[in-house]
């Protein structure tokens, strides 16, 4: 790369930028919510394809049904349709053959149920309960492989970097009204692991260069290794977009979730590897003195 | 770096041919040879059902602490300690006693304590009893009793989970424990679970009672067939247990669907003393607390066997035998979670999961080729060397392919080609600086080493935990993912690397873009 871009200079707007988001996000998910999906609410879904019907249809033949809060809508091609049912103080497995029989009755043409789901109300809460383990897990290994790595400053920048990441994905979840279920989690952690690979691609060129560099400040340094780094980080980002793009588009409804989630993440990831992880290093006073004081603790 | 010894080289070429031609068994349909391994498909690719059900003990509690009653009156007799009020709770005892103490002693006696057995396993005794007052107990089980019970009803719920679903059978079902309270069933190809769940749905508790004239002290009321109350005798005759055989049948006098049941010796000896000594008294037939038919003893029963009839069509005769000869389930069992993949979206899935990994792979093929002309040749053979070692790992630990198994597999795609994008970058630079191209080369591939590695260690932490919390489908995600990751360091670091190095040493130093 011959020419360089001052990033430095833009640090101060992009992290104003960031908090807002951030904050803003934090504020929604609190206040608006997460649509949390069957997985970590309990209830049931059905997937089912009929010619000749409509949403409307289904939902009045539902409706008579008295199953409480029913949700109807088209999903991927004509004629599917999902169908989502609260999950009910007693067993909703007692409802699913109930509910086939009387579409398969009253609905014109034939009708292929396609998929079954129901979560009852133990697993569902045990589900979310063992996502938000796993997420946590993820952000406290990621801490201690870095710290392990690089020093203390890296490893609770790059932790703020994904915090930053994670928390404006489910932000967007929820503005959007995006439904969270087990395979957004698996989006999640691997958004952690793909944002993290990119922090610490800049972060070891920072440390790099810290030790080459001796007069340069954290910020001529930051901006450098960024420059270094920006055609793979370019490079990476668009094969792995160009990758996830191909499910989003083509790999069918189920995935259409976590394929966006994951696009989502990569956006936000590469992005806070270069406008949040790099300037807290900053705000750290991170300086080539920072790697030798370590050096000299090993090496007594 | 660039410099292969002949012996590494081939150990490289073999550990890749010899994974990768793993890769090839999924392709050929006859399976007579050496090696039969394949990737599995999914519930969600093959279609097919997945139950969580959850055994409930406190019935069984409930009953189990009753039993305790005769044993611990005849216990607080023998040993002359007096007691009174006697009440039995949902799943304690409570009495009251007039010696503590002494109670104490012959309550926890290691020696022939068969009201209240030491389970050597866990260290501990069957029951436990709390003071309640100074002259009131409560007595209830243990921690360790009610674990031994739950294990036990456990153990026994997944062989009779087992007995009914070979007896109806469907191909390759997948049964198995899953923590303490829980029996994980995997049902292949099975468009429609209601019936198995409905089989299951049974605890399929039969007993023989006999019916009694008044509702005296020791019955039950209970309502038969046809909406008629009949006071019946708690005490059983005989139970499901004593059934050896049970079967379908037409009853040739009146064309009805019936079950004819064949007994064991004991079962015959006592259904034949119990429909001797009374005869022309009725005889309940109780299958979970309902009466199913209630007939008249006509005559003495001595053959050990007979037959049940009532108000059956011939799908439920056909199931109430499937259900005896399995035998009861021990306590209910809830379905706490369900997921049924009908087999035509699982062929959908397939379809657009391949697709979807054909275009990204071919995007990122020509996206490489454009970036770095020869060198985006080598990180493409380095791509596919990559899929097809990830895919021939799978195969050797005969993995599970779920749909976001094929996402992790595309992301891999994606993510792969990272670590050559990585050291070419680097080279690029070194070029920049260093005359020698050889050895630009060389330091690229050094100093780029522990990026590569930083970077991917991380994505293999979460992956690792997704696999460790994941469930289900998750799993087979994090399962791709990880050994993705490993495939592809080693084909960037090795093949890649040895391809990098004969175009480089065959060069003679002459100009080498990237």
């Amino acid at each position: 790369m011959n020419n360089k871009f001052n990033f430095s200079s833009k640090f101060k707007i992009a992290n104003s930028l960031s908090l807002l988001l951030f904050i803003l996000s934090i504020l929604f998910i609190f206040f608006k919510g997460l649509n949390y999906g069957i997985d970590f609410k309990g209830g049931t879904l059905i997937e089912l394809r009929s010619d000749n019907t409509d949403a409307s249809t289904i939902r009045t033949l539902l409706n008579n049904m008295d199953l409480g809060d029913v949700n109807v809508k088209k999903f991927g091609q004509e004629g599917d349709y999902l169908i989502k049912v609260e999950q009910k103080e007693d067993d909703n497995n007692k409802i699913i053959p109930k509910i086939k029989k009387n579409l398969s009755d009253n609905l014109t043409a034939e009708v292929n149920f396609r998929r079954v789901e129901n979560v009852g109300p133990k697993v569902s809460s045990e589900l979310l309960q063992s996502g938000i383990i796993a997420i946590s897990l993820s952000l406290a290994a990621m801490l201690f492989y870095i710290w392990i790595r690089f020093e203390w400053q890296f490893s609770i920048g790059s932790i703020i970097a994904l915090f930053h990441d994670v928390v404006i994905t489910l932000g967007v979840f929820s503005v959007l009204s995006l439904e969270i279920n087990l395979s957004i989690i698996a989006a999640a952690l691997t958004i952690v692991g793909y944002s993290m690979n990119d922090t610490v691609v800049i972060y070891d060129r920072i440390r790099e260069n810290l030790n080459k560099y001796n007069r340069l400040n954290i910020s001529e340094i930051a901006d450098l290794s960024i420059n270094d780094t920006l055609a793979r980080t370019i490079i990476t980002s668009a094969t792995t977009l160009l990758a996830l793009l191909s499910i989003f588009i083509l790999g069918g409804e189920i995935l259409r979730g976590f394929s966006f989630a994951m696009i989502l993440g990569v956006v936000i990831g590469t992005y806070s590897s270069i406008f949040v992880a790099s300037p807290m290093l900053k705000f750290f006073k991170v300086t080539y003195k920072t790697l030798e004081k370590e050096e000299e603790k090993i090496v007594p | 770096m660039l410099n292969f010894s002949k012996i590494n080289t081939l150990i490289i070429y073999f550990i890749f041919f010899f994974i990768a031609f793993f890769s090839s068994l999924n392709f050929q349909n006859n399976e007579n040879l050496l090696i039969d391994k394949k990737i599995n498909l999914g519930l969600d690719l093959q279609g097919g059902s997945y139950l969580l059900l959850e055994i409930n003990s406190d019935t069984l509690v409930q009953e189990k602490i009753q039993d305790k009653i005769i044993p611990i009156k005849k216990l607080l007799k023998k040993n002359n300690i007096n007691f009174s009020n006697f009440k039995i709770n949902n799943q304690s005892l409570t009495v009251l006693i007039d010696d503590i103490e002494k109670f104490d002693t012959y309550f926890y006696s290691r020696k022939e304590n068969l009201v209240n057995p030491y389970i050597d396993n866990y260290r501990s005794y069957e029951l436990t009893y709390k003071k309640k007052s100074n002259k009131e107990i409560e007595i209830l089980f243990s921690k360790f009793g009610l674990l031994t019970i739950n294990n036990a009803a456990l153990k026994q719920s997944i062989e009779i989970v087992r007995r009914r679903i070979d007896d109806v059978g469907t191909k390759e079902p997948t049964i198995l424990q899953r923590g303490e309270k829980r029996i994980l069933i995997e049902l292949p190809g099975l468009k429609d679970p209601e019936r198995i769940k409905e089989l299951l749905g049974k605890t399929a508790q039969l007993n023989f009672r006999l019916v009694s004239e008044n509702n005296e002290f020791g019955t039950d009321e209970l309502i038969s067939e046809n909406g008629e109350k009949l006071n019946v005798s708690k005490r059983i005759i005989m139970s499901g247990e004593n059934l050896i055989d049970a079967q379908p049948n037409i009853n040739n006098q009146n064309n009805q669907p019936t079950v004819s049941f064949t007994l064991d010796r004991l079962g015959a000896q006592k259904f034949g003393r119990a429909t001797t000594d009374n005869v022309g008294k009725r005889l309940a037939i109780v299958l979970d607390g309902k009466i199913v038919s209630a007939p008249s003893i006509n005559e003495p029963i001595n053959s050990g066997s007979g037959m049940i009839s009532g108000n059956f069509s011939f799908q439920e005769v056909t199931d109430l035998a499937l259900l005896l000869r399995s035998g009861a389930l021990p306590t209910p069992l809830i379905i706490v979670e369900e997921r049924t993949v009908g087999p035509d979206l699982g062929e959908d899935s397939i379809k657009s999961g391949t697709i979807s990994l054909i275009v990204g792979f071919i995007l990122v093929i020509l996206f490489m080729l454009y970036k770095y002309k020869i060198f985006g040749l080598i990180a493409n053979t380095a791509l596919i060397a990559n899929l097809l070692m990830l895919i021939g790992i799978l195969t050797i630990l005969e993995s599970t392919l779920t749909l976001p198994g094929i996402a992790g597999i595309i992301l891999t795609v994606g993510m792969a080609v990272d670590a050559n994008v990585l050291i070419f970058e680097r080279i690029k630079e070194e070029l920049k600086t260093e005359k020698s191209i050889i050895h630009a080369f060389d330091t690229g591939y050094t100093k780029a080493k522990i990026t590569v590695l930083d970077a991917n260690i991380t994505t293999l932490i979460a992956a690792i935990i997704l696999f460790a919390f994941g469930s289900g489908p998750v799993k087979g995600f994090a399962i791709t993912l990880g050994i993705g990751i490993i495939t592809t360091l080693f084909t960037a670091y090795f093949l890649a690397r040895h391809l990098t190095s004969i175009i480089v040493l065959n060069s003679k130093n002459k100009e080498i873009k990237i």
